[in-house]
């Protein structure tokens, strides 16, 4: 329904002058460490006495049926720009990617963005329906859709192109959760979508499938039928259990490297045709408008991007001396090579260690282990894909487009790191 | 546990316990057809999946369901259903349908979507894209205002009253006169003019300077210096004391 944009200028009086809050507790002041180890003068309370939870008995195992995170995480949420769209049934959450860590993204924390609400389809009455320029148009049950051969499990990440598209004219707003929290990556189960597409026979003039959703907004998006046939999922399943509600539950499509618009939820039909079929999602939104007036179309892959999830604003650095740097790189073109990191904004950089599973189309995770001595750091985070691409500063990529594309906005990120630690999104140039 | 859990325990480790007895029964009688596949799961995915063949599921569909749920139209005019409306309808149908989200004259309300007027902003710093001044296709306006508006209420249009919306629609962006009359005959005659500004991706050659395997990693530059900050604009949600303060000590 609406669309994600720089901010209305009435936003800026609508919230005042706000403080960055996640980096209030910094009043408490930053713990100074120099050479060697802190010696204690006195006993620590935590542990002289014993504490209260070693003595007595905790909670019994079923306590919580569907398990919680701890009381002491309850500010890890998803998160609302409420400014950025007209209701909350056509909005976006974002994941608090500030808070987490390892390249898989919890379920609950995974990034929403509705169109016409949340559907909510009963099992028994799913139906997914494949017709078109098919020889045998079929109807299937989410039991036949479970039954069919060839299940598969692949970890890939699902970015909106609209992530960080309210940065394009500039440093915007204060959080990782907001300018890069439109993404996920979470381990699919499914079957292929060449599976129902050859259950179904393609006839030899199907160049395109269109695939639509259940939902209010009838969500539909034209995709290659070459992409269809060779990695798109039929998902059930997000990292071992059902997909959630929000998610698309029963059945969502999984359209590996490609932008999250095209993940169509609550996946109703598939059908085969000649030409695209130029639906309002791919044609007046997810279309790159350019300075000269032109615009690109089907602008599809999500290059490589990187950003540092901590420290950022919301993450503020709160020890001098030993830190992990931490960061999330993904490519819809292939798998993440290599991550440079640099503390001087761009002048310099280091190779960063790429930790855990680096698959194609993938989220990967990167740490730089550094010792901070209070300085001010200019923090960017630089991907580089197996195809060769590297990640453009936002400079590059403004050259060639302008600031008016909204989706695709895959620049260099700065974090200004202040002497007390307070972090900020800012430009350097 | 009760008496009988512990019996269903007692007969899973049981059934654990002889694979290779089930197996070799299979073997011996009609055993299950079985999808050749590979022995180990690759460490890299193949680029392509593999589908194994196997008995045939899901079923025909028939004709009802899929002209029930068959609701695109295309550029070319393929799925429009039999039908007109005119622009003095689609007035009326508009004020009562629409207008709330979306101002009496397709100008938008709030944070709704602008639907009329535009032409000439696309360069400009604040592009205005409408069906006039962006949309490349008349059909996306069928399409879309059948299978998703009214806002809450979609699908409820009738082909008739849709005809007439996307006329008035049509007409308030200066592309139909006041006495048109939209219908699935005259409709691939109805060109946008901003169709021909649409290119298809491109970036694997306008944008293949971003293809160097050996970035620069040593005085890249000159000392960097911050040009713009968000603080300034300050639109970040507020988040008050339920904000996260970190692991301080």
């Amino acid at each position: 329904m609406s669309e994600i944009e720089s901010s209305p200028d009435g936003a800026k009086g609508a919230v005042n002058r706000r403080r960055i809050l996640w980096a209030a507790g910094l009043g408490a002041g930053l713990a100074g460490v120099g050479a060697g180890r802190v010696r204690a003068a006195e006993p620590d309370p935590n542990i002289v006495p014993v504490p209260e939870w070693s003595k007595t008995l905790g909670a019994g195992v079923n306590a919580n049926p569907y398990g919680k995170p701890s009381p002491f995480e309850k500010d890890v949420v998803r998160r609302e720009v409420t400014w950025l769209t007209a209701s909350s049934e056509s909005s976006v959450s974002f994941t608090p990617l500030y808070a987490l860590d390892g390249p898989i993204t919890p379920n609950g924390l995974c990034f929403v963005r509705h169109h016409g609400g949340e559907a909510v389809i009963p099992p028994d009455k799913y139906r997914l329906m494949i017709h078109g320029m098919v020889d045998k148009p079929l109807v299937f049950t989410l039991e036949d859709v479970k039954r069919m051969p060839g299940r598969v499990n692949r970890a890939y990440f699902l970015e909106c192109a609209a992530n960080s598209g309210m940065e394009w004219r500039g440093a915007q707003l204060n959080g990782c959760q907001f300018t890069h929290g439109m993404i996920h990556n979470v381990y699919y189960t499914g079957v292929p979508l060449r599976s129902f597409l050859e259950a179904a026979g393609v006839k030899p003039k199907g160049k395109w499938v269109l695939a639509e959703g259940a939902d209010a907004a009838g969500m539909t998006r034209s995709i290659p039928l070459e992409k269809a046939m060779d990695d798109c999922l039929v998902a059930f399943g997000m990292n071992g259990e059902a997909l959630r509600p929000e998610q698309g539950y029963p059945v969502r499509l999984v359209v590996p490297g490609w932008e999250g618009n095209m993940w169509v939820k609550w996946l109703r039909r598939i059908k085969v045709g000649d030409e695209p079929w130029g639906q309002r999602e791919e044609t007046s939104k997810y279309t790159d408008l350019l300075a000269n007036g032109e615009a690109r179309r089907h602008t599809f892959v999500m290059d490589a991007k990187s950003v540092v999830t901590n420290p950022s604003p919301q993450a503020p650095l709160l020890h001098k001396g030993p830190n992990v740097l931490s960061g999330i790189a993904w490519s819809g073109r292939g798998t993440i090579k290599r991550v440079d990191v640099s503390l001087d904004g761009g002048r310099n950089w280091t190779t960063a260690r790429i930790e855990g599973p680096a698959t194609p189309m993938a989220m990967t995770r990167f740490y730089l282990d550094f010792d901070w001595n209070g300085q001010e750091l200019m923090v960017q985070s630089r991907a580089m894909d197996d195809t060769g691409y590297v990640q453009p500063t936002k400079a590059a990529l403004r050259k060639i487009r302008g600031v008016n594309s909204i989706y695709h906005n895959n620049g260099i990120q700065t974090w200004l790191v202040r002497g007390n630690g307070e972090t900020e999104n800012v430009e350097v140039g | 546990m009760s008496k009988s859990a512990e019996a269903l325990f007692l007969a899973l480790a049981l059934a654990a316990t002889a694979p290779v007895m089930a197996g070799a029964a299979w073997a011996a009688s009609d055993a299950p057809k079985v999808a050749t596949a590979p022995q180990a799961a690759p460490a890299q995915p193949p680029a392509s999946l593999p589908v194994p063949k196997v008995t045939e599921l899901g079923r025909p569909a028939l004709k009802e369901e899929i002209a029930a749920w068959n609701i695109d139209v295309r550029p070319d005019g393929e799925g429009l259903p039999e039908g007109h409306g005119s622009v003095s309808d689609g007035e009326q149908l508009f004020l009562d349908n629409c207008a709330t989200c979306h101002g009496e004259f397709g100008e938008g309300a709030g944070r709704w979507p602008v639907l009329a007027g535009g032409r000439g902003t696309l360069k400009s710093e604040r592009p205005e894209k409408t069906i006039g001044s962006y949309w490349p296709y008349a059909s996306t306006v069928f399409d879309y205002v059948h299978r998703a508006m009214p806002f809450g209420n979609a699908q409820s249009l009738t082909p008739d009253q849709t005809y007439a919306i996307v006329a008035y629609l049509l007409n308030l962006n200066d592309i139909v006169p006041a006495d048109f009359v939209l219908s699935r005959e005259n409709f691939p005659k109805v060109a946008l003019p901003n169709n021909p500004n649409f290119f298809d991706d491109d970036r694997t050659t306008s944008e293949k300077e971003f293809w160097n395997a050996n970035p620069c990693m040593k005085d890249c530059s000159g000392p960097m210096k911050v040009t713009a900050r968000a603080a300034i604009l300050d639109v970040t949600p507020d988040e008050g004391k339920d904000a996260p303060k970190g692991n301080l000590e």
